[in-house]
């Protein structure tokens, strides 16, 4: 639909530009900036041209580290998805119970991101924690500072358990909007309860889901405070993911050019992901018309 | 196919019903005969959709039971009553093709595979949708989605009843009648069972052998389109069906004749004696098609005014004023209206009488 | 205030959703737009009040161009198919909000609010929220908004179609009243052509987005430009049978019927003859009907008259007959029908030749 143009509409916008612009625009146009110079100090530059793209390119560390953050993404999203859909299938739809659980799944979402990390660091400590004593006492031998796939297991779980819920409550927005006249036809065609779930709900929740994965995906390729604050990255480096990495160089040894360079290639990444997800909303949304 | 009854049947949707606006549905019996096509007819809110959910088996009721063929089927889910339900809007399985949406309900109930490519072809076939059978379902219209919808009922052989909910609601106005024609073809030809819940009566009175009228949740009257235009039992009856509904004229019985105004309208014999007997509120109907208007005074005609005249192409609507009273006069196409004043006979044989809203005299169940 | 569209197109995508419209609508004028699902009237209406702008073409308020000017400061109202009202606002308020906005002092707000309601059979109902109402309240609630504004040009785009077939009738009656004495020029979007007659004025047929016709109603009705205006304007729609005229009328190649009088200057040929459902019987009414052998499809009773479906060499009929006609699926009978009651359509569906309406000397109320 083309509205008449009306411009006293950029004055109402025009604050959130400026804060914009200052936020982020300008940021990131320093990052470009720094990308290709090298820095000793504020004040001796020198102009590289693409010479840190190269070196990021040719650095085994970041190689390490993208496989590994491509790994977790992945078993984030083999754990999430199938557990959100199934936990959301199981909550009621009306009555007292609804609110209840609304806000049984909300809490882990508004925990501050650095609290989660502290609150598993302790749970799951071997000694004290209530489930790392458990799980020794069980009989199994569980150290996250010590073994790595224990320091992987453990930064899964508290993941699942920070983000389930996300794709809990967009799968279950999704569910919702089903009309009812579709599982009244099912019962009456005699339909299992797996073929309702295969054959209505499944891909009436197309759309939500294609939401929940970008989502997840995304926010799992980027994460820094939780697995930082339980691990330090360790122990060694088997649970340095990407985010961490790039913080090491830029904060840590200051190695301003180099990490510019990394970081812009990070977004290009993410950016990559985020437009074939959006081509492929897209493309469900004409092919439902 | 099967007979349906309804014992002593009632719903409420409240926990503990003590008045009888507490119930959505009124005390009923009633019988559905096997192979009959039935409309459930009357305005929204008035039980129709809760009395087809109830038959279906996706609503228990709070009183009474429902017998299929003698048996008790109260406590049955539908899935275990062999009815089929068509919806408002279209309900089909996006993902499937229309092959394979019309034999979900029978590879639901393990059919061994070639009966299932019989029966779907069969039902295709008379459906017409042969020729789209292996395209994607979600890629038909409205009025093809509701035939797959029919068609999924229809291809299990055991179906006791198929039960319709207002399935013309998303149709091309100009196309109603099509699926209407179709929904009557496939009763003469198999003879199901069909109960079809709606408010417009022109479905209802061209689909149906027998129409139940219903309001504030009791059936107001059954029987077939003809002996509810012509006898309307109750003035709910006549107000609902015909388009525009009953005149209604408040009158008092003297001597063979009903008093309006100080107009006299003969009545016949019968009604005349029901009317002098009954004490409470009395209204005279008449329909617009029934009521004769001329230019001339004719013997026992009533001097009226006329207000309006409509010309409705296939049909001439008039508004006329007898006394304090409007009536209104469906005369045919080019029917001769006169200018200002006119003469209206009512003639005896349509000319009905209520008492409080039941009709009494000729036709009538009281007086 | 008139209104005028110049050459106005609209094209989406690939798509040409309006074609060309010029259209002329006089200060006071009760327009009808006649046309099926999809044909544009929507569209049309939205460029109209300036929703949307044309792609091509000029729209003129009083001679005034006012194609670039948005739709809040034209004087515009607008009715929908859904009743949409301000859900948290009382009935009053709701009424009341355009007053409100355009800064109206409270005892003038309050005066025009109260009489609106009144002439909508709502004033009861001032202290509900929309929430509480029925669908056919609901509907005044947002009628009565749009009227108290007096705009200089209302929109209806489809107001009774989600309401009950009851409710409808009504509001339709009363829809004569309520724009009677207005000055608003107002457009009323339809697909039941009984609508378009039983509300007057003039009507616009739209199809595939071009204008079709445009005049009186009654004249529209009576002289269809086209086979589709004839075919849209008649509930059912007006019989169309290929045929052709040497001499006689020959249809379906072997039935011969003698050519009328208002046949007589057409030229021999193949052409496409129009009849309308209440103009056939199955009982012949007078000397000048002649008999044409067909086969029963599908009887539909509707009350008061039966809807006869009948075939004809491969061709499909529909006679409307009054009185309850239960023929069997596939019995012969004989259609009568008068040749003087024949459209002839030319070969591209242009009328070439209509019947001289049955009209007696007839006051029309509200033309």
């Amino acid at each position: 639909m083309d509205k008449p143009v009306n411009q006293k509409a950029w004055l109402l916008v025009l604050p959130v530009v400026v804060t914009v612009a200052f936020s982020a625009v300008i940021p990131l146009m320093t990052v470009v900036n720094y990308s290709v110079q090298d820095i000793f100090d504020p004040q001796t530059r020198y102009f590289v041209g693409t010479e840190w793209f190269q070196m990021v390119l040719e650095n085994d560390r970041i190689w390490a580290a993208l496989g590994r953050q491509l790994l977790f993404s992945l078993a984030v999203l083999l754990i999430q998805i199938p557990l959100g859909i199934g936990i959301a299938l199981t909550m009621p739809k009306r009555g007292p119970w609804v609110s209840v659980c609304l806000i049984l799944l909300a809490l882990p979402l508004l925990v501050p991101w650095n609290v989660v990390g502290t609150i598993w660091q302790i749970f799951a400590r071997p000694d004290i924690g209530l489930a790392g004593r458990l799980i020794n006492e069980l009989g199994f031998s569980y150290n996250y500072t010590r073994d790595p796939l224990d320091a992987w297991l453990t930064v899964l779980v508290m993941d699942v358990w920070h983000w389930t819920s996300l794709v809990v409550l967009l799968c279950y927005a999704g569910l919702q909007a089903i009309p009812d006249a579709f599982y009244q036809a099912a019962r009456i065609d005699g339909a299992s309860r797996f073929a309702v779930f295969r054959y209505i709900e499944l891909p009436k929740l197309k759309g939500v889901l294609l939401i929940a994965v970008l989502l997840r995906f995304m926010d799992s390729f980027m994460i820094y405070a939780e697995p930082f604050v339980l691990t330090g990255g360790g122990p060694g480096s088997s649970t340095t993911f990407l985010s961490q990495l790039l913080t090491t160089m830029a904060v840590g040894q200051f190695d301003l050019g180099p990490a510019a360079a990394f970081s812009l290639i990070y977004f290009l990444i993410i950016l990559l992901f985020s437009y074939v997800f959006y081509q492929a909303m897209a493309n469900l949304g004409k092919a439902e018309k | 196919m099967a007979r349906i009854q309804l014992d002593r049947l009632a719903h409420a949707y409240v926990a503990n019903p003590g008045k009888p606006e507490d119930y959505a549905l009124r005390r009923l019996d009633h019988v559905w005969e096997d192979g009959g096509a039935y409309a459930l007819l009357g305005p929204s809110g008035c039980g129709k959709t809760t009395l087809l959910n109830i038959i279906s088996g996706l609503l228990q009721p709070s009183e009474g039971r429902v017998l299929f063929d003698g048996r008790d089927v109260t406590a049955l889910p539908p899935q275990q009553r062999n009815i089929a339900q068509v919806f408002q809007f279209p309900v089909i399985y996006d993902t499937m093709s229309v092959y394979d949406n019309l034999a979900f309900p029978l590879r639901n109930r393990k059919v061994p595979e070639a009966t299932v490519r019989r029966r779907v072809q069969e039902v295709a076939e008379m459906l017409e949708l042969s020729a789209v059978l292996h395209r994607p379902g979600r890629g038909l219209g409205a009025e093809g989605k509701q035939l797959i919808s029919l068609g999924r009922g229809l291809v299990r052989e055991d179906v006791a009843a198929i039960l319709f909910d207002e399935p013309l609601t998303v149709i091309d106005p100009h196309l109603k009648w099509r699926l209407r024609g179709k929904l009557k073809e496939i009763h003469e030809r198999l003879r199901p069972t069909m109960v079809y819940v709606t408010h417009d009566q022109t479905e209802a009175l061209t689909f149906a052998e027998k129409v139940v009228v219903m309001y504030e949740g009791r059936v107001v009257q059954v029987g077939t389109p003809q002996e509810l235009f012509e006898n309307p039992a109750h003035t709910f009856v006549g107000y609902f069906i015909g388009s525009p509904g009953m005149n209604l004229l408040p009158v008092r019985v003297d001597g063979g004749a009903a008093v309006v105004d100080g107009q006299r309208i003969p009545l016949d014999p019968d009604t005349a004696a029901a009317g002098g007997r009954h004490p409470g509120r009395l209204e005279l109907g008449i329909r617009p098609e029934f009521l004769q208007l001329g230019r001339a005074q004719t013997p026992d005609a009533v001097p009226v005014r006329i207000t309006a005249v409509e010309d409705l192409g296939t049909a001439m609507l008039v508004t006329v004023t007898l006394g304090s009273h409007t009536l209104r006069v469906k005369l045919p196409e080019g029917g001769e209206v006169p200018a200002a004043e006119g003469w209206l006979s009512f003639p005896v044989r349509w000319t009905k009488l209520y008492a409080d809203g039941q009709l009494i005299g000729q036709g009538g169940r009281h007086g | 205030m008139s209104l005028q569209l110049e050459g106005i197109s609209k094209v989406v995508g690939k798509e040409t959703w309006i074609d060309d419209i010029s259209l002329e609508l006089a200060p006071g004028s009760f327009n009808v737009l006649l046309g099926l699902t999809l044909a544009g009237k929507t569209t049309l209406m939205r460029l109209m009040a300036g929703l949307d702008r044309p792609d091509r073409g000029r729209i003129l308020q009083n001679g005034r161009d006012v194609t670039d000017v948005p739709v809040r400061k034209r004087n515009v109202a607008m009715v929908y198919q859904q009743f949409i009202n301000y859900p948290s606002m009382t009935v009053y308020a709701n009424i009341a909000s355009p007053l409100r906005i355009a800064g109206l002092p409270k005892k003038e707000i309050d005066r025009r609010v109260r009489e609106e309601a009144e002439r909508l059979h709502i004033a009861h109902l001032l202290d509900r929220l929309p929430g509480e109402l029925s669908g056919g309240q609901q509907q005044r609630t947002a009628m009565a908004r749009a009227l108290v504004r007096d705009a200089d040009l209302l929109l209806l785009d489809e107001p009774l179609v989600n309401l009950d077939y009851k409710l409808r009738e009504e509001l339709r009656a009363e829809m004569r009243e309520i724009f009677a004495r207005r000055r608003s020029v107002v457009v009323y979007a339809t697909t039941d052509p009984t609508e378009a007659l039983a509300l007057g004025g003039r009507t616009a047929v739209l199809q595939a987005g071009r204008l079709i016709q445009y005049g009186p109603t009654l004249e529209v009705y009576h002289r269809p430009a086209t086979e589709h205006v004839g075919y849209v304007f008649g509930e059912p729609p007006m019989n169309i049978v290929p045929g052709r005229l040497e001499g006689d009328i020959l249809l379906g190649g072997t039935t011969r019927l003698p050519a009328p009088a208002h046949f007589r200057q057409l030229p021999a040929g193949s052409y496409r003859f129009g009849i309308r459902p209440n103009h056939l019987s199955i009982t012949r009414r007078s000397s000048a009907e002649l008999a044409v052998p067909a086969e029963v499809v599908v009887p539909e009773v509707n009350g008061s008259e039966t809807y006869i479906h009948v075939r004809h060499h491969g061709v499909d009929w529909v006679i409307e007959q009054t009185g309850v006609h239960l023929l069997p699926i596939g019995s012969e009978i004989a259609m009568y029908l008068d040749p003087e009651r024949l459209f002839a359509f030319d070969t591209d569906g242009r009328l070439v030749a209509a019947p001289t309406p049955l009209r007696a000397a007839v006051r029309s109320g509200g033309a």
